[in-house]
């Protein structure tokens, strides 16, 4: 598992890349393979929400009809970044859901890579980004369905939500498709939380952060739906949130 | 309780400050229910979101005394924790959040910005059904999204619940008969009775009919035009307006 992952050339490092300065701080990253076997059922939780950078790179492949169910909460570190490549066999199944929540001068990305390789195999990727202060969230998601590969069903939907003006948002989903029979959905916004919404909160009683963080809570909730370890994922979220929305005031 | 004196305030839109109210003026007492009537565009709203401290409403003049404090220098959820209610004309859909997770914040911030203790869940939980009962409403509806699905009458009755459970001294209700249907409206009124008719309570009802009258009976009756009050009446007035509209009661005023 301490190999290191082989990496693109600077041609490609748009699509890799977002910050490739704040990543020489914690290059080079060790791939980390995980395989799960046919028709098996994993799942794996990542929360960073350590001051320190992060980088990991997950190589997942699924076997015929295996499952994988990953949730991410990237919530603190100064440059944040997890990268996911996975390759889906006949039938398989990958969920990724993820939160990230930046302020200040941070840094947090989402690069995925996922490839159905076999008949019917299914994915969905949802990403949730809340930024305050001068902070960039960025996805970079990119769907391959190799030739061959029909009965896909794969979909992406990215939001993010800026608290502060300064803040920067990327989102670019990417479609490769060499197959016939394929469902790709993908959606992108970007926006700002409702003014209306957020007074009609405040008039019941609920200061300024408290109306945002709930506001907040409901958009990024989806991206922990199903989870094995909803609850738990919820409650760092909302300590974070409580964070931010102090910070962007 | 509520002393407006020459409230003037303008509405910025589309980057134009556009003055709509002109020298209000208008003192409401514990135990009183006042209603404010007038055409289209007079202000009525404006008066409401004003009170409640909407962005985008500034007031350019004037005074609004709550209960000892000056009610134009608070944010609009210190306005909530003074015990004002705004009851929204057109109340917003909040996906995600329930209305049982909001609700409880939202009391348990106002008992906390009055220095009372949090209700537990099973306390808030038990307050919120007897108040959902007053309005016939299913608690299984407050487990919902706030507002998100609901028909124009459920919202309404939905801003009654959040009344009775937040419990203010002072509602301002903004057209809370528009969009009911009479069932609903009867409803309504007897919410509106139940939560705020005490002696130590006061309702100020923005309505452009009679029939919510009907139910709750108003002790005065104000005819808003052209930004300020023109007249002030009885339960009777507000049956003449309803026969022979605004125009000819406001030119009479002018006359």
């Amino acid at each position: 598992m301490s190999e290191v992952a082989a990496l693109p050339t600077r041609k490609h490092e748009d699509f890799r890349y977002s910050d490739i300065d704040a990543l020489a701080g914690v290059w080079p990253i060790a791939r980390e393979d995980i395989v799960v076997a046919d028709g098996g059922d994993e799942s794996l939780q990542i929360v960073e929400d350590g001051a320190a950078a992060v980088a990991r790179h997950l190589v997942i492949s699924l076997g015929k009809g295996a499952k994988f169910d990953l949730r991410v909460l990237s919530a603190g570190p100064v440059y944040g970044r997890i990268a996911v490549d996975v390759r889906l066999a006949e039938g398989a199944d990958f969920t990724l859901g993820a939160a990230q929540l930046a302020t200040g001068s941070e840094t947090l990305e989402v690069v995925t890579e996922v490839t159905h390789a076999g008949l019917n195999a299914t994915s969905s990727q949802i990403v949730r980004t809340a930024l305050a202060g001068h902070s960039v969230g960025t996805y970079l998601g990119r769907i391959a369905v190799e030739r061959g590969a029909d009965g896909t069903d794969a979909e992406q939907s990215v939001r993010a939500m800026l608290l502060d003006r300064t803040a920067t948002a990327n989102a670019r989903p990417e479609l490769e498709i060499y197959a016939d029979d394929v469902k790709a959905a993908h959606g992108c916004a970007v926006g700002e939380l409702d003014a209306n919404g957020l007074f009609y909160l405040m008039s019941r009683g609920l200061t300024p952060p408290e109306a945002k963080r709930l506001m907040l809570q409901a958009f990024i909730a989806e991206a922990f739906t199903g989870a094995p370890g909803e609850a738990e994922l919820s409650e760092a979220a909302i300590a974070r949130l409580e964070k931010l929305v102090g910070a962007g005031l | 309780m509520l002393k407006i004196d020459n409230l003037q305030a303008n509405v910025a839109a589309a980057d134009v400050n556009r003055p709509i109210l002109k020298g209000l003026s208008l003192t409401i007492n514990p135990g009183e229910i006042h209603a404010i009537m007038g055409p289209n565009g007079a202000g009525k709203s404006t008066l409401g979101y004003t009170l409640g401290g909407r962005p985008g409403y500034e007031v350019t003049g004037g005074s609004v005394d709550f209960m000892g404090q000056d009610l134009l220098d608070l944010e609009p959820h210190e306005r909530a924790a003074a015990g004002l209610f705004l009851g929204f004309q057109y109340p917003v859909e909040i996906p995600g959040v329930s209305f049982v997770q909001f609700l409880r914040e939202a009391a348990n911030a106002q008992r906390k910005g009055r220095g009372e203790e949090p209700l537990s869940g099973g306390e808030f939980l038990k307050l919120a059904r007897e108040k959902a009962g007053l309005l016939r409403m299913d608690m299984d509806m407050l487990k919902r999204p706030v507002n998100v699905g609901f028909s124009g009458g459920e919202k309404k009755r939905a801003e009654m619940v959040q009344m009775g459970i937040l419990d203010p001294k002072l509602a301002i209700l903004d057209e809370t008969d528009s969009g009911l249907d009479i069932d609903a409206l009867r409803i309504c009124g007897e919410g509106i009775n139940a939560i705020m008719r005490a002696p130590d309570k006061a309702v100020l009802l923005i309505t452009h009919y009679q029939r919510l009258l009907d139910y709750v009976k108003p002790d005065f009756v104000h005819v808003l035009a052209a930004g300020r009050i023109v007249k002030t009446g009885g339960p009777d007035l507000a049956l003449r307006l309803e026969e022979e509209g605004y125009e000819a009661v406001v030119q009479e005023t002018a006359a």
